[in-house]
């Protein structure tokens, strides 16, 4: 009965994928089908990120509510782009490939999160209210040193910077992309091949150890695979705040299920139909006077706000 | 055998346990009985490897906690802790499943769904097992967590308080299991209770724990006396033999 859950998700997807390729088309299908199928591959590559992250994140931290960008995930990345605008000029941040920035921004992140994140979560009784008072706080931070970092910015400079930290749906950076869904497609498979040791995880601290999971081992690869995840969608549309909330929401209301066999795929399905349609009705139905960022932030902040509203679930 | 050696440990600077050295024979129920704050809970989960050992040595048939792999450890002993999945969709058979989580670690075979519908069975919980975590009440969450024990099938059980939130025939069916899961099934349990009577009627030894050290450990039937108890717990105690077990009474 899951199982064909999952195929309707799948089914969907594909229809919502050919329409986006071929509504509207007008002239040379070679150049059409390139310049949107970039766009679409991207669009599926931060769907599954956002999605995949936020699976995991909840997870590890057993909680419904928390995403990684609600922690400061994302603002850290920011504050890394921008760190590295600011010390290497933006000459010198300019003369990197694009590629290679990524990597040394995504590796940065990946160290830097383990290092708040694999404490904070991998201690015995992780208080909830700590960690979510410490990510606002140290979201607010990263916030803050970036802004002010592009204040002291050469203001030629500024502008590869500010590229960087307003990146949205509409302008993924495509150069970028090949990397992306790589790191994408390698995290995404991490995810799925630890899917048993997630279950586990899911259950709490003492059960898990008491069960024979290497509990901080877990947490830690958890966070590497997240990190990685996070600099993906953030280097490709930038902080996505919401969004993920309302995939795994969506998720686990239709799976029905705690098997993240089940959870993963179902939320990356989603994330995908939410984005691709999400697009296709703000460029066929909207005439693009909305923006795909807007209209699925709203959307996740409303799923947000259910969330904290309704009865606490056990 | 369990062995216990020159265990201290410490939260925030208070002492919580100070050089406990105890030697628990394999097979039988041990009850772990003392005043709150005695440190119970703490040498469960030290002996459980959920805490890290500071000071001395715990080790289950030769295994020391501190340096056996962890997923070795959970072949030879499972815990109940107070802690309760949250948030999860899990059904009651879904958490005993989890149970075999350290012989199948993610596949689970024919022999583990056998050993699942056991535990269901021993523990009563077979009209249950289709029920959502949330959806039943706390005693029969309660008979579920100690049913993921058992289907753990270690040689060591440890027990926190398994009769939390179980009603007076609930909680004498569940001692009576552990029983028959001592004798028929040669494990060996180790459980705090806090309610010395269940103690009394049921363990094969008791050993007591005051602020942190090792107040007294023996049979029931030599342990348990006015004074002994009296002095446990700061508060009289009148203890009778009434039908070949030893009452407590401490209640008015």
């Amino acid at each position: 009965m899951q199982d064909s859950r999952l195929l309707a998700l799948a089914a969907a997807l594909l229809v919502l994928c050919a329409a986006f390729l071929t509504l509207g088309a007008q002239g040379d299908w070679g150049f059409i089908l390139t310049w949107r199928g970039a766009r679409l591959a991207a669009l599926l590559v931060v769907g599954t990120a956002v999605a995949v992250a936020t699976v995991l994140f909840q997870t590890v931290s057993s909680n419904r509510i928390l995403t990684p960008s609600v922690m400061g995930f994302d603002a850290l990345f920011v504050l890394l782009q921008t760190g590295l605008v600011f010390s290497l000029g933006g000459v010198g941040a300019a003369a990197l490939p694009a590629t290679a920035r990524f990597a040394l921004e995504g590796g940065l992140l990946m160290g830097a999160g383990l290092l708040l994140f694999g404490t904070l979560l991998g201690s015995r009784r992780p208080d909830l209210h700590r960690m979510v008072l410490t990510g606002l706080i140290l979201g607010v931070l990263f916030r803050s040193l970036a802004g002010f970092l592009q204040r002291l910015i050469d203001p030629n400079d500024f502008v590869v910077a500010q590229a960087s930290s307003f990146a949205s749906f509409g302008a993924v950076d495509t150069e970028l992309l090949g990397l992306a869904a790589l790191l994408s497609a390698a995290a995404a498979a991490g995810a799925w091949v630890m899917r048993h040791r997630l279950d586990v995880l899911a259950l709490g601290r003492d059960t898990a150890v008491g069960l024979g999971l290497d509990h901080r081992r877990a947490v830690l690869l958890v966070l590497v695979l997240v990190a990685a995840l996070v600099s993906v969608s953030t280097a490709l549309v930038g902080p996505v705040t919401f969004f993920g909330l309302l995939v795994t929401a969506l998720a686990h209301r239709l799976m029905r299920t705690h098997r993240h066999a089940l959870l993963l795929p179902a939320a990356a399905l989603i994330a995908g139909i939410t984005l691709v349609g999400g697009q296709i009705v703000v460029e066929r139905l909207l005439g693009l006077t909305a923006t795909l960022g807007v209209v699925v932030e709203f959307l996740g902040g409303l799923a947000f706000l259910l969330l904290v509203l309704k009865e606490p679930q056990r | 055998m369990i062995e216990i050696d020159g265990v201290s440990h410490a939260i925030g600077g208070q002492p919580i346990l100070s050089d406990v050295t105890l030697r628990l024979p394999k097979g039988g129920v041990t009850a772990l009985i003392g005043p709150n704050g005695a440190g119970k809970s703490t040498l469960l989960s030290l002996m459980a490897r959920l805490q890290r050992l500071e000071r001395g040595a715990i080790r289950f048939d030769g295994l020391d906690v501190a340096r056996t792999p962890t997923d070795r450890l959970a072949l030879k002993l499972a815990i109940l802790r107070q802690e309760t999945p949250i948030g999860t969709r899990l059904t009651l058979r879904d958490l005993v499943g989890f149970g075999r989580f350290p012989h199948h670690r993610g596949r689970p075979g024919p022999g583990d769904q056998e050993k699942v519908e056991e535990a269901l069975a021993l523990f009563d919980l077979q009209d249950l097992a289709h029920r959502f975590l949330d959806e039943v009440s706390g005693g029969q969450r309660q008979r579920a967590l100690v049913a993921m024990t058992f289907a753990q099938d270690t040689d060591y059980l440890l027990l926190d308080e398994p009769l939390n939130n179980l009603d007076m025939a609930h909680a004498r069916h569940l001692m009576r299991t552990l029983r028959e899961v001592a004798d028929s099934h040669g494990r060996t349990i180790v459980a705090v209770l806090h309610e010395v009577n269940y103690a009394a009627a049921h363990a094969d030894r008791i050993v007591a724990l005051k602020r942190g050290r090792l107040a007294f450990e023996g049979p029931p039937g030599e342990v348990l006396t006015d004074e002994r108890l009296g002095a446990l717990y700061g508060t009289p105690v009148t203890v009778r033999e009434v039908d070949g077990h030893r009452v407590a009474l401490h209640y008015a």
